[in-house]
């Protein structure tokens, strides 16, 4: 026999990659948030300024070369709270999203291809979880424990459980139900393989989708309860504290709300953009038809 | 010898949910089959929508349980296996599906599909990329498809993938369901002349699961012909094919007419639509929609009896010769 | 005269890699009071062809040439408007899915009333002709069963149903898209034989596309053998199922297994692929797979006559045809 090398396939990531760049909504979406992210994780560079240092003399600066976006009440340059802010942003955001996925992954699996009794269980647990209105449940535990980056993350972690446990219910549901993994059990595959080789590969994209989709929702919310005073502590910088500055003084210096809404409506745009263009994307099926 | 599988009296029941609180009835699918498959030969189910052939194979493939009776294997009872001993077996018998496409794990390469079988029973140690290459090429596939993911392939293409990944382990009995659905009748035959060149080889028991007769033909050595659950006829195919003893082997026969516009056609048409298997009718099954029905039929139950090299389940087999004779 | 009349129709689809030329310059009939039927295997364009027909094209579907007379008339240049008056009345189809081709939550005789909104008639005689339809395609005790909803049906009467919701409105041409592929054989027959009633009796065309040759014969009187998205051969069924003209026509005919009668482990196929249909061969269509081509075959072939009313596409039939 001849010697043929067996070609390798490009990677699963590289398609998505490559296929997304070439919608404009997926590569204005990359666009943005890859400048979101930069900016979050080079703050100490490009920020110009000390986000936290007082400078008294500059308080109340309208935009100039010396501070880009102006300054605030109590002279700190808003720029360099902005970047710094969309730090904290992330630092909420992503390990709550990482977190939730984690958990929810597990149990939506249990639940969808686990018996019977332990489905309704799990289920009733994402409903009680989601039950509860996110904000009322977050005030409750600061108000209990006191306000710190740590509790934001938690409590929206716990609350975001169900969003994705219930998707990965459902779509382990019509799994198994496929004839591919009837194929599977018919060689022998052990239920560890079938969940790990076969389902999770098939609930990662739409989890993927749902992520970049709620990411903002997670952001708006840690600037909700900053704006509230019970996320982020002052001094550290969050959109939401200035958004709450700039509330304070919106009739004299309107620039803070402007500066402290821009990154959250930026964020919400280039999150779903690219939640859109990823949906028609992780489905390898899809690809590459759809006529638009 | 005995065969390499047995099954005698088989049933397979499935419980009937309705709501939470209404009584739990059962089907029987499959109601009392009895077969044998020797080894290295080829037997045809073949069957309608709703004859409960599906379900029998893959009770045999430990996929459904099996209510009663029993199925032997090399003299191994199947039935109530724990699935870790079955595991075991999964080597020697394996199971095509009806899908092409659909039974291929849809995030692997077929690559990863073809050589699964060596993972999954321990064997991932040896040169996976050799074997993938020997499997493509033995069921006529370029190497280049290792890479290609099953949604990139064709049907006929993704049939071919299903035959390489159920023979990876040289196994002894291949259950096959509807190898030929969907496939363009150009393309039926090439299937059709693989599994025969590979059992040639391979020394392999073939059951195929078809509700086609024309595609059992020329594969297989027996057929069995099911309805409502049940073997109505079974007997050598060529011994079917010439003198059919139940009607609907008949029916089933005149249903699958020649691309001919003068071919003369001996119409055997039943009336009505198959019955429901939660109100089977009473006497005979077939009694509802055989043209030839008997007052006889739709009392008395027929028994599986005996004819010439074959066996059927009719109170007149061969009624349709003294029908013709009648005729002519 | 023919009810439906194509000429020359191209129709292309954009696609990412290029043009995929779907159909190419397709030229049938559909001959009134006859039943014509459409054979050719995956990738032939049967669908692109009753889509255009029809009128009802994915969106990356566009027309290069031809036209479809539909009783004279250009379907290609009406309105939308008018399409739309046109479909279920004078054109009905039935397609081969009987699952989808009903509403699951109005009850069957709502339907079947529904659809003859354009007619004036009392809601009573409305459903007099929607049990009259029932029992004509053979469903027993129509009356009742007008009140249930299409899943207490099975698949075969859910189809009966169908064709009779298409032959309501007593439509000049009846669509059918491989309406018996989904269901088992012997009701196969069964449907086969009581739309061949029904055409005598209501006297509408019928373009019947399928893949199985065997119910092509039984049932039509005309057939045109597609291939790779043109005509290779069209004629009475007598003439192209008993003299096949084409090569490919008649290697079709020998794989169909209907046809082998002696026990064989090595049946007929037809090895290779149809070709691409981005960039297609400058040659005949089907060269690549035929086990007579020579060399007149790298060039397209005309269609030819064999026999009157008899045509294929093939240099062979050319070349014997008489001057």
């Amino acid at each position: 026999m001849t010697d043929i090398t067996l070609p390798k396939p490009r990677s699963e990531l590289g398609e998505i990659f490559h296929h997304l760049i070439r919608d404009p909504l997926g590569l204005a979406g990359l666009i943005i948030v890859t400048l979101i992210v930069a900016s979050a994780l080079f703050a100490p560079w490009i920020a110009p300024y000390d986000p936290i240092a007082l400078n008294i003399p500059d308080r109340l600066q309208s935009p100039n070369p010396a501070h880009l976006m102006g300054s605030d009440q109590l002279g700190r340059d808003t720029f360099s709270r902005v970047i710094w802010g969309g730090r904290v942003a992330l630092q909420v955001a992503l390990p709550t999203i990482a977190g939730a996925i984690a958990v929810g992954l597990i149990l939506g699996m249990i639940a969808g291809y686990g018996p019977k009794w332990l489905d309704s269980l799990i289920v009733l647990f994402f409903d009680t979880v989601r039950s509860f209105p996110t904000v009322m449940f977050a005030l409750a535990v600061v108000a209990l424990v006191g306000p710190s980056l740590n509790t934001v993350i938690l409590v929206i972690m716990v609350t975001s459980i169900p969003t994705y446990g219930r998707v990965v219910r459902t779509l382990t549901q019509s799994l198994k139900e496929a004839e591919f993994i009837t194929a599977e059990k018919s060689l022998g595959a052990s239920t560890a393989r079938i969940m790990g080789i076969h389902i999770v590969p098939n609930v990662l994209g739409p989890l993927a989708v749902l992520a970049a989709m709620d990411i903002p929702t997670v952001v708006g919310l840690e600037a909700g309860l900053s704006f509230l005073g019970m996320g982020v502590k002052p001094p550290t910088p969050s959109w939401g504290s200035l958004l709450n500055d700039g509330y304070n003084l919106i009739r004299n210096t309107p620039w803070l709300i402007v500066a402290g809404g821009i990154p959250l409506i930026l964020t919400t745009l280039g999150f779903t953009f690219l939640g859109e263009a990823l949906r028609d994307v992780v489905d390898p099926k899809l690809r590459g038809k759809g006529g638009k | 010898m005995s065969a390499l599988l047995q099954i005698r009296d088989v049933f397979v029941r499935f419980r009937l949910r309705g709501g939470i609180f209404s009584s739990v009835g059962t089907i029987d699918a499959v109601t009392g089959v009895s077969l044998d498959i020797e080894e290295g030969k080829t037997y045809g189910i073949v069957g309608e929508s709703g004859s409960g052939k599906t379900t029998l194979a893959r009770a045999v493939a430990g996929l459904h349980h099996a209510s009663e009776g029993s199925i032997l294997y090399r003299g191994q009872e199947l039935r109530d296996l724990p699935e870790a001993e079955f595991r075991e077996l999964r080597r020697e018998i394996v199971m095509m599906f009806q899908d092409p496409i659909g039974s291929l794990s849809p995030r692997l390469t077929i690559k990863s599909l073809i050589t699964e079988p060596f993972r999954i029973q321990g064997m991932g140690d040896r040169d996976l990329d050799t074997e993938a290459k020997r499997l493509l090429t033995m069921v006529g596939l370029p190497a280049e498809f290792a890479a290609r993911y099953p949604y990139q392939i064709s049907g006929g293409q993704a049939r071919r993938v299903g035959v390489a990944r159920a023979l990876a382990l040289d196994p002894k009995l291949l259950i096959a369901d509807e190898p030929t659905a969907g496939l363009d009748v150009s393309i039926q035959g090439e299937m059709l002349n693989l599994l025969a060149r590979l059992q040639d080889e391979m020394g392999l028991a073939i059951m195929i699961i078809t509700h086609n007769l024309n595609v059992v033909r020329h594969i297989t050595d027996t057929v069995g012909i099911m309805y409502m659950g049940k073997l109505v006829e079974e007997g050598p195919t060529e011994e079917v094919f010439a003198r059919p003893q139940h009607p609907y082997t008949l029916a089933l026969l005149a249903a699958n007419p020649e691309p001919d516009p003068d071919a003369q056609l001996m119409r055997v048409e039943l009336s009505g639509e198959p019955p429901s298997i939660l109100r089977r009718p009473k006497g005979c099954e077939f009694h509802t929609r055989c043209p030839f029905v008997q007052p006889r039929c739709s009392t008395d139950v027929p028994v599986w009896t005996a004819a010439g090299e074959g066996a059927h389940r009719c109170h007149f087999p061969e009624i349709w010769t003294r029908e013709e004779a009648v005729a002519s | 005269m023919a009810v439906l009349d194509i000429r020359d129709l191209s129709v292309s689809y954009a696609t990412p890699r290029g043009a995929l030329k779907a159909l190419r310059d397709v030229t049938m009939k559909v001959p009134e009071g006859k039943i014509t039927g459409i054979v050719g295997e995956s990738g032939c364009g049967k669908s692109t062809l009753i889509s255009a027909i029809i009128r009802l094209m994915a969106p990356n579907a566009k027309v290069g040439s031809g036209e479809v007379r539909f009783k004279g008339e250009d379907l290609l240049s009406r309105s939308e408007a008018e399409m739309r008056a046109l479909r279920g009345t004078e054109i009905s189809m039935v397609f081969q899915d009987p699952m989808q081709t009903h509403n699951p939550v109005l009850t069957v005789g709502r339907q079947m009333i529904d659809i003859q909104y354009r007619d004036k008639l009392s809601k009573a005689d409305k459903r007099k002709r929607a049990t009259e339809m029932l029992a004509l395609v053979g469903i027993p005790d129509p009356q009742a069963r007008l009140n249930q909803y299409p899943f207490e049906f099975s698949g075969g009467m859910r189809q009966r149903i169908a064709i009779a919701m298409a032959l309501m409105a007593k439509p000049s041409l009846l669509i059918a898209d491989e309406p018996t592929t989904a269901l088992d054989a012997t009701l196969e027959v069964q449907i086969i034989k009581r739309l061949r009633e029904l055409q005598d009796e209501i006297g509408c065309s019928i373009l019947f596309i399928s893949h199985h040759l065997g119910v092509i014969a039984e049932l039509c009187d005309e057939v045109v053998v597609m291939y790779a998205g043109e005509v290779v051969e069209s004629g009475t069924v007598r003439d192209v199922f008993h003299n096949p003209a084409h090569p490919y026509t008649r290697a079709l005919l020998e794989c169909d297994p209907g046809h082998i009668k002696v026990r064989t482990r090595n049946l007929p196929t037809i090895p290779g692929n149809i070709p691409d249909l981005v960039s297609l061969p400058t040659g005949c269509i089907f060269a690549d797979r035929c086990d007579v081509r020579y060399d007149a075959c790298g060039a397209r072939p005309v269609m030819a006559t064999a026999s009157s009313g008899h045509q294929a596409a093939c240099h062979l039939i050319a070349e014997k045809e008489p001057a």
